[in-house]
């Protein structure tokens, strides 16, 4: 059997719609990671140790065990206790809370590197410990942690496609349907990845912008 | 009575590290629109001394006033919180490390203060900005990154954020010590603009001439205490205290 591409084009409405969903679930887990490493990073670091605790406890979790797995269990495991959340939202919140927790790692570090001086300096304005953080350690130690929370977003880009396994429609599970179809794994596949690797460039260009910028204030 | 209340005063401040001391009982007093230098050898407390009377540094005992009002109240949790806060927007303090908000312009240095803390409008904050600016001579530079800036260039501008937050007095912290030779100068000037408009100034300094130029009264510190204080030109040129000479003939060596 030799290949074929051209059956590639029939489908590709199908793989673009599969795309598309891609970077929605992307765009959304890497949001809820960002936001949620932030303040599971703020609350480890600054809050009192009886909510530092737990939260320390449930970013080990998350950092130790499978994503698969994690997903099977916010999904079949919840489902067998009486919650139910729809599968694409299960997947849009376990990615997002898997690279949360390794987004608090990053945004952890970030925050202890900022310069003692700069609490000085905001202090001796008469800045609270609060404004402090928020107007001056926080926003530091997020442009030091851009470049790791973006590699971890590209991380989490190719990740997304894990939720196949749970019947979320994105590229692979998209690509998968139309193998189905066509029987014609490779050409499929193969069109799959240079989509991923296309968004990847994106990206990665998106990120490279973002470093420049941070960069200039360094 | 306000009136003639010294601008600062500091009775009996001692502050200890676990069992070593590095603050011995120390007085001071510095009047409205005086100029006070304070010189002695690294370790000797004049840093901790001057830290201490924002509170950047804890003091172990004494009392701190700042215009008739007791910086170092004996408040608890959220009520010394709002009062350290209040009273911190008094007192300008500059850093030797500049300490300026990389994250932030020249310009918003500055406004960031004002704007947050005294509830100025952009536009006020905007204007004071510039003025100030202007007065330490980097008007063309407000939309720079402190990283874009030299040495002498992020102190001048450290400055102006303090003075933007129109303070009583103003603390330098061995402002000059970590610029190289030739930009410290252009601080120099920015200080004596200060003083020839009678801002009230306590001023940590290695730089003896300067100290000698610029200010009303000098204190020579070491070991956690006042060895002799005076006239500058006498403390810094003829000093009566055995300890203090030998601090001069070491650092005129140098």
């Amino acid at each position: 059997m030799t290949l074929d591409f051209s059956v590639v084009g029939s489908y590709s409405q199908l793989l673009f719609t599969g795309l598309l969903w891609t970077i929605l679930i992307t765009a959304l887990a890497g949001s809820i990671s960002v936001l949620l490493g932030i303040v599971i990073a703020t609350t480890t670091l600054y809050g009192s140790s009886v909510a530092s605790l737990p939260v320390r406890g449930i970013i080990f979790l998350f950092m130790g065990t499978p994503l698969l797995l994690q997903l099977y269990l916010l999904y079949y495991g919840l489902s067998q206790v009486g919650v139910m959340l729809p599968a694409f939202w299960t997947g849009v919140i376990g990615l997002g809370l898997h690279y949360a927790a390794y987004n608090a790692d990053i945004f952890r570090a970030s925050l202890q590197a900022v310069d003692p001086g700069q609490t000085e300096a905001a202090r001796s304005l008469g800045f609270g410990r609060g404004a402090t953080r928020r107007y001056f350690i926080v926003p530091q130690a997020i442009l030091t942690a851009l470049p790791q929370v973006g590699n971890n977003s590209i991380i989490l880009l190719k990740d997304t496609a894990v939720l196949s396994v749970l019947g979320i429609s994105e590229l692979v599970l998209d690509a998968q349907r139309a193998i189905s179809e066509t029987y014609r794994p490779f050409e499929f596949y193969f069109t799959a990845a240079l989509l991923y690797y296309v968004v990847n460039l994106a990206m990665e260009f998106l990120l490279s912008i973002a470093g420049r910028k941070a960069e200039e204030i360094r | 009575m306000t009136q003639q209340a010294p601008m600062i005063e500091l009775r009996q401040i001692r502050k200890s590290y676990g069992s070593h001391e590095v603050l011995k009982g120390i007085d001071l007093s510095v009047a409205r629109g005086k100029i006070v230098s304070i010189i002695g050898p690294s370790g000797s407390g004049k840093s901790t001394l001057l830290r201490s009377i924002n509170m950047l540094e804890e003091t172990s005992s004494g009392e701190i006033w700042l215009d008739g009002q007791q910086v170092n109240r004996p408040l608890k949790g959220r009520a010394f919180e709002n009062h350290i806060n209040h009273i911190r927007q008094e007192m300008g303090m500059v850093f030797q490390q500049f300490n300026l908000f990389p994250h932030l312009t020249v310009l918003q240095n500055i406004m960031i203060g004002p704007m947050r803390l005294k509830g100025l409008t952009k536009a006020a904050a905007l204007d004071r900005a510039n003025a100030l600016l202007a007065k330490v001579g980097l008007a063309d530079k407000g939309h720079a990154y402190p990283a874009r800036l030299s040495g002498g260039q992020k102190q001048r501008v450290a400055i102006a954020r303090a003075l933007a937050m129109q303070p009583k007095v103003m603390l330098f912290d061995e402002a000059t010590s970590a610029l190289d030779p030739e930009l410290v100068e252009e601080v120099n000037q920015v200080m004596k603009q200060l003083a020839a408009e009678h801002m009230t100034m306590l001023i940590v300094t290695h730089e003896m001439r300067f100290a000698a130029e610029v200010s009303d009264h000098a204190l020579f510190m070491d070991g956690g205490v006042v060895v002799e204080q005076g006239d500058p030109r006498q403390v810094l040129s003829n000093p009566i205290e055995e300890r203090t000479r030998a601090f001069l003939r070491k650092h005129l060596s140098n």
